[in-house]
This record gives C-alpha cells, sequence and structure tokens, in this order.
C-alpha cells in the first residue's frame, strides 16, 4: 500500500484530501489552530499577516456557493491573494482536461488549491501532480470527502460539547450520497466518539456501511434516543426520481426531524445541518430555528476551521 | 523452416506430460523425427510448451488507433508468448459486418505473429437491438458472436440470438451482468466504495445476469461462453450448471485472479476494470475455481487504453487494463499460489482455450499446429511501463516483481520473437 498522499515524509499534513487515514493528532492539531483563529474573526481587524504573498485558487468544478465564499474569506483573513475560478463555465467545457487546468495555473504560481469536484477523488489526482510546494485542499468530491466540513462538523461538537469521549451522534438522511456524512464519521471514529449511528432508509444507506464504525437504524425514533448530537443531512430533490424515495412529504414523515422527534434526544442535544437545507423536507424550521440548533454557529467556525487548515498545510 | 529444439523441459498441459525431451518442427508442424534441421534451439534450462492461447485481446483496430495499432499488440502478444488469440468485437466500427472482419484477418495474417480469431457481434452495432448476419460473419472467420462489455438488456432479443446461434451451432460469448443493476456503477458494491464514495455494482448483478443465460441455455441448448467471471456466486452458478451437463464454458481475467476491491487503494484508475474487481472472498473463490477446473481459462482481458483515458478521477476513467505481456507471469503466480504443476498451471491458457476455440493448436502432438513458446518460468522482472511493448502501460502490477520470461515465440513453425 502506498503512503497516504496527503503526509509529507515527515507524516505532516501536506494536502488535506479526506479525513480517513489522518491521524488523531493532526486532527486535534486543526482544531486546535482553528480555536486560536475563531478570535482573529472577532476582531475589529480580522486578519493575520500568515500566508501574505501567497496565492489560493479556488478551483470548483461543481457549483457552491457557501463553501467557496467562507474558503475565500479564510483566505483573505490570513492575508493570501485569492483566484476564484468556475471551471463548470470554462475550461471543463472547452475539453481541456482536469490536469492541464492544473497546471497552467500551477505556472500563475499557485501556493494553493481548493478543489471541489463531482468526481470522487478527483482531488488525489490532482494531488499526485502537482509540484512539492503546492498544496491540494479538497473542497468536496462526489460523495466521497468533504474534509474541511466534517472538521467544523467535529469543532462545533467539541465546541459545545468539550470532548467525545462519552458522546452518541446521529446522522439522519442520504448517507449514501453524502460526503460530509462520510467525512464526519470517520473524524468521531477517529477522535473517539463511543457511538454513531446512522439513521436512513436502505435506499440511502450505502452497502457495508457498517464497516466505518457506524450503527445502522432505519428507524428515526430508535435511532435518535439519548442522542447527543444530531446531524441532518441534505436530501436533494433528485433523489425522487432514481426510485430512491416515493416524495419528499413521505421523507420528511419518516426522516424529518420535528420538535416531536428530537425530544426523544437529550435535553441538551445540538442539532446540526451541512446546508444548505430543505425546510419542511429533511427539517422542520421550528427545530432549524429552535433553541438546540447550532446551524449558523457552524458556519462561523468553517471559516477558522478553514484558516486553520490553509495555514498549516502552508507551513508544512 | 525446419526446427530443432533440444535440452528443453517439455511441458504438454493436454497430456499432463512434464520432462526432458526435444522436438522437431517442419512444415509448420510438429513432426516426430526431422533430418538437417535449419535451426538447432538449444533450450537447455528452459521450459518448452505450447504457445498461449488467449480468449480476450483488444488489438483496438479499427477505430482506436491513437490507443494502440494492430502492430503494436501484435508485437506485445508474441513477447507474452501468445501465439492466437481472439479480439472481442468492441472495435469502431464493430465487428458486425463481413468485411471488417476480413480486412481485419488480412491485416493480422500479413503482420505474421500470433493467429487471430475474430469474435463477431451478436447485434448489429452491439446495440442489443437487432440480430448480425452471423452465417456470413462466420464465413469471414468469426468463432463466436458476443456483446463484449456493450449491455443485452432487453432479454428477448438475449433469447431469439441464442435460439438462432444454436440452430447453426455458432457459440455464444457472453459477459453477465445485468445491465439495468450495473447502471452508473464503477466500483465493487461493497465496503471499499462505500468508503471511496463510488457507486457500486452489486454482485448480484452478475448472478441475476448468469441465471437469465443459463436459463435460457437450457431453453435453445446454446452453447455458451461465459466471459470474465467476478463474483463467488456467478462460481456455483456455473458449478451446478457443469453438473447439469449444460453446454457452457467460461473464464476469468488475470486481474480478477488475483487482485480485489482494496487495491483500488486511493482511486488507481489502473484498477477501474469491467467488471469490478470484486472482495476478497470473491477473488479467492475465482482463483480456487480455476484450480479445480470449474472455470476452464485464464484469459488477460488486454484493454490498451492511453494515458488521457487514465488521467482523470476514477469513475470517468476508461476501463480496463493492458494484460498480454503479463498473462505468462500471472498465470504462473496463481498457479504456484494453487500448488498447482506447471502443467496443470498452463492448460489454463494453452489446452483449455483451444478446447472452447475448437482449434488444434495448445497441444505438442505430432501434427499439431507448431505454435510453441519457450520461456524461464522463473526469471523475474518488475513490471514497468517502459518494458511494455503494448502501447497500453495502464496496469495495476506496475512496480509488481514477477517471474516468468519468453525467450522464443513460434507460430506456424516460424520464429516470430526471440529475446
Amino acid at each position: 500500500m502506498q503512503r497516504n498522499p496527503q503526509l509529507n515524509e515527515k507524516g505532516e499534513l501536506q494536502h488535506l484530501l479526506s479525513i480517513e487515514g489522518l491521524p488523531r493528532e493532526i486532527l486535534l492539531q486543526i482544531l486546535d489552530t482553528a480555536e486560536s483563529f475563531a478570535g482573529v474573526t472577532e476582531r475589529e481587524v480580522k486578519k493575520v499577516p500568515l500566508l501574505r504573498g501567497k496565492s489560493v485558487f479556488n478551483l470548483f468544478f461543481e457549483p457552491s456557493t457557501r463553501t467557496r465564499t467562507t474558503f475565500e474569506i479564510a483566505a483573505k483573513r490570513l492575508s493570501a491573494d485569492v483566484i476564484n475560478l468556475n471551471i463548470t463555465v470554462s475550461s471543463a467545457t472547452k475539453g481541456e482536461s482536469l490536469l492541464d487546468t492544473v497546471a497552467n495555473l500551477s505556472a500563475m504560481q499557485a501556493d494553493i488549491f481548493v478543489v471541489r469536484h463531482e468526481s470522487s477523488g478527483a482531488p488525489f489526482l490532482i494531488a499526485r501532480h502537482v509540484k512539492p510546494h503546492e498544496h491540494v485542499i479538497n473542497a468536496g468530491d462526489g460523495r466521497h470527502s468533504h474534509p474541511t466540513q466534517g472538521l467544523l462538523d467535529l469543532f462545533t461538537i467539541r465546541h459545545y460539547k468539550k470532548d467525545f469521549s462519552g458522546l452518541t451522534v446521529a446522522i439522519v438522511g442520504d448517507v449514501l450520497h453524502s460526503r460530509v456524512a462520510r467525512s464526519l464519521i470517520h473524524g468521531l471514529t477517529t477522535l473517539g466518539a463511543p457511538e454513531v449511528r446512522v439513521i436512513g432508509p436502505q435506499t440511502l444507506l450505502p452497502a457495508g456501511v457498517e464497516a466505518l464504525g457506524v450503527r445502522v437504524f432505519h428507524d428515526m425514533r430508535e435511532g435518535l434516543a439519548d442522542c447527543d448530537v444530531v446531524v441532518m443531512l441534505r436530501l436533494q430533490n433528485e433523489r425522487m426520481r432514481g426510485a430512491l424515495l416515493p416524495s419528499a412529504q413521505e421523507y420528511f414523515k419518516h426522516y424529518g426531524l420535528t420538535a416531536d422527534k428530537l425530544a426523544l434526544a437529550k435535553r441538551d442535544a445540538i442539532v446540526m445541518h451541512p446546508g444548505p437545507m430543505n425546510r419542511g423536507v429533511e427539517i422542520d424550521s421550528t427545530v432549524a430555528d429552535g433553541p438546540h440548533s447550532v446551524i449558523l454557529p457552524q458556519v462561523t467556525f468553517g471559516i477558522a476551521v478553514r484558516m486553520a487548515v490553509m495555514s498549516i498545510v502552508a507551513g508544512n | 523452416m525446419r526446427l530443432h529444439i533440444k535440452n528443453a523441459r517439455v511441458v504438454d498441459p493436454a497430456s499432463g506430460k512434464d520432462g526432458a525431451g526435444e522436438l522437431f518442427i517442419a512444415d509448420g508442424k510438429i513432426s516426430k523425427e526431422l533430418s538437417k534441421p535449419d535451426r538447432v534451439i538449444d533450450a537447455k534450462g528452459l521450459v518448452l510448451a505450447p504457445g498461449f492461447i488467449d480468449l480476450a485481446a483488444r488489438l483496438r483496430e479499427p477505430g482506436y488507433e491513437y490507443k494502440a495499432t494492430l502492430e503494436s499488440e501484435m508485437d506485445a502478444a508474441v513477447a507474452g508468448g501468445v501465439t492466437s488469440l481472439a479480439c472481442p468485437p468492441d472495435t469502431d466500427p464493430p465487428l458486425d459486418e463481413p468485411g471488417l472482419v476480413d480486412m481485419l484477418r488480412r491485416r493480422a495474417k500479413a503482420l505474421a505473429r500470433a493467429r487471430v480469431y475474430p469474435i463477431g457481434a451478436l447485434t448489429v452495432k452491439l446495440s442489443g437491438e437487432g440480430l448480425t448476419e452471423m452465417g456470413q460473419l462466420t464465413d469471414a472467420g468469426c468463432v463466436a458472436f458476443s456483446q463484449a462489455n456493450a449491455p443485452l438488456a432487453d432479454t428477448q432479443v438475449l433469447w431469439r440470438a441464442l435460439q438462432y446461434a444454436a440452430t447453426f451451432g455458432y457459440p455464444v460469448w457472453l459477459r453477465a451482468e445485468d445491465a439495468w443493476l450495473a447502471k452508473g456503477g464503477v466500483a465493487h458494491d461493497g465496503e471499499i466504495a462505500t468508503r471511496l464514495g463510488l457507486p457500486g455494482i452489486p454482485a448480484f448483478a452478475e448472478t441475476i445476469a448468469l441465471g437469465t443465460i443459463l436459463e435460457l441455455v437450457r431453453a435453445t441448448g446454446a452453447r455458451v461462453h461465459v466471459c470474465r467471471l467476478s463474483s463467488a456466486g456467478a462460481v456455483d452458478l456455473i458449478r451446478r450448471a457443469k453438473q447439469e451437463k449444460l453446454p457452457v464454458t467460461c473464464d476469468v481475467g488475470i486481474h480478477h485472479a488475483h487482485l480485489c476491491d482494496l487495491d483500488l487503494g486511493y482511486f488507481d484508475p489502473n484498477c477501474r476494470l469491467e467488471p469490478p474487481l470484486r472482495s476478497q472472498r470473491d477473488r479467492d473463490a475465482l482463483a480456487r475455481a480455476l484450480a479445480e477446473g470449474v472455470v476452464d481459462c485464464l484469459c488477460s482481458d488486454h484493454t490498451p487504453v492511453d494515458e488521457d483515458g487514465k488521467h482523470v478521477p476514477f469513475a470517468l476513467a476508461e476501463p480496463g487494463a493492458t494484460g498480454l505481456e503479463l498473462l505468462l507471469p500471472l498465470t504462473l503466480k496463481w498457479g504456484q499460489a494453487q500448488k498447482l504443476s506447471l502443467a496443470a498451471t498452463l492448460a489454463r491458457i494453452t489446452s483449455e482455450p483451444a478446447r472452447v476455440l475448437g482449434i488444434p493448436s495448445g497441444r505438442l502432438a505430432a501434427g499439431a499446429p507448431a505454435d510453441l513458446v519457450i520461456f524461464d518460468p522463473d526469471a523475474s522482472f518488475t513490471v514497468a511501463a517502459a518494458s511494455l511493448r503494448s502501447q497500453g502501460k495502464n496496469t495495476p502490477f506496475l512496480g509488481y516483481e514477477l517471474a516468468g520470461r519468453v525467450h522464443f515465440t513460434i507460430v506456424d513453425g516460424k520464429v516470430v520473437y526471440e529475446s
């Protein structure tokens, strides 16, 4: 088996491609660094000079508003120059290959590539072909991984629950198509959360998901019992077309998070969602806007976490 | 050319014979005796065996010359000791017209390397709809009919195709894969695909399709060769079908006898194959079934793909791996792991595929075609792109240390390769 492609010879983070395979120390280093940046984002002058003179290329082969924006803000707060490229409307449609696009940008002296691609594994391909001083950060690849989202979820959980050692976490919904779920599961199992549950119908749970170290529930009420953290996943409309689900209404009936179902979790449970939310499909507005919801703080923490990741890879 | 090969370890899988000996060749045939040879080959320390017969090697002509040419791939074949090969019809255009088949055979013959046995398209343009002119294609040289990896979703067309082929005794070669269940999938539906976030193809996509095929064989009596088994469940179905004496044979590709989904590692596009690499349990069942004879043949499933086809994310990579030059070393590696004799090992790439194709080569009897290979089973080498003659450098075995080096390849009594 080849060396984990995201670590350099010294075992430090060269690229951030996936949470899977990252040692606990590196995850904690990122979370602790993010903690120190959380203060910066509250200051009046929200900038530190750590990446001054460095170029960050946001390479988005799949549309995104939130993730791209938070990466941009994070890079600017580190004083980097940020270039946003929306590839869906440029080279890819002209037939330029993924690696050619990267080679061209590399010739423009890039330091960090932030990559989102609809195909699982695309950032691994890019990481194999960039120059030694360049770094690749995966901003979401297919169904595979979305490590900065996973890290900001871990950061949020640690912020509210202090540590992972006694936690029961439930992840609800479309795990099959979710890179967010895969990233969070690996993060939680690495950091020692004793019980991670996935809740959903058979059609939305991937084959052999138990092997990731989770307990499977099909009944949401059973699955939510005594949970400390409830993570709701986004359900995309196209799932109704592939015979995976009959309708959004029926999905909400079985797997939508309502105040009534949330009452089965612990009294101090927190509710998370990676966004964008479909109110009335996977989550009821009273819950999304209610006292258990930490959905907006997640977005704020996302900036500090992305600052931490960029500053760590650039320093290695 | 009159040849005398002496001091060889002569291995004939058809008879099980394995011992020191010599062999004479005259007029393109193996001969009992010979006076005044034109050339004497001293094969001291080397194995002399029938040339290898590969049931699936894509030569990429016509249509895909940028991936490989007939010339490059025929070079690769003889460098790998392959003296006969069957080529699937998935060229562009597909082998669905006698003229195309005729041209391919003539071009191959002019190169005078390995013998080429074209497999004709079962349906026009491989579209899975209308039947091809199997009679005329047979006259042009097709030895069987197949869909290659193209789906045939309409079971009524499959039924009719098997009825028609059975009427005239044409063999039909099919890969068992339910087109609907496989749709969109790129990896074995299991733990690894789940971790990597790759859309899966469940093992039952193969067993369900194989169940359909076997039922249609029962109904029509068609002679069917099932190509590239990938799952333990399919092995069980074939075992039962053979006990029932159904006219079925089958093969496994060299990659599936050695690798499993774990080998995808970090999205290695060289492991993007059709059918997908399945679990370790499946791989072990295939390797064992080959040893037991439930699976008849090993083949290279040679598919040269150019760099552009593999320098893309895993799911977008073009499926297939180069294999002609690795057929011998990987067959030897499999035989060793199964603790088989050299004769029993080589049977899977000589006498058994000869039986499936119904051709007279693949054995060392006097009067048989002088298609032979002389190789060193112990010479080891590291698989590297630069050392492959095939235009396709795409193999999951890059960097592997393998044993088995061809010294001479002889086709029709002529030395077509020597190193």
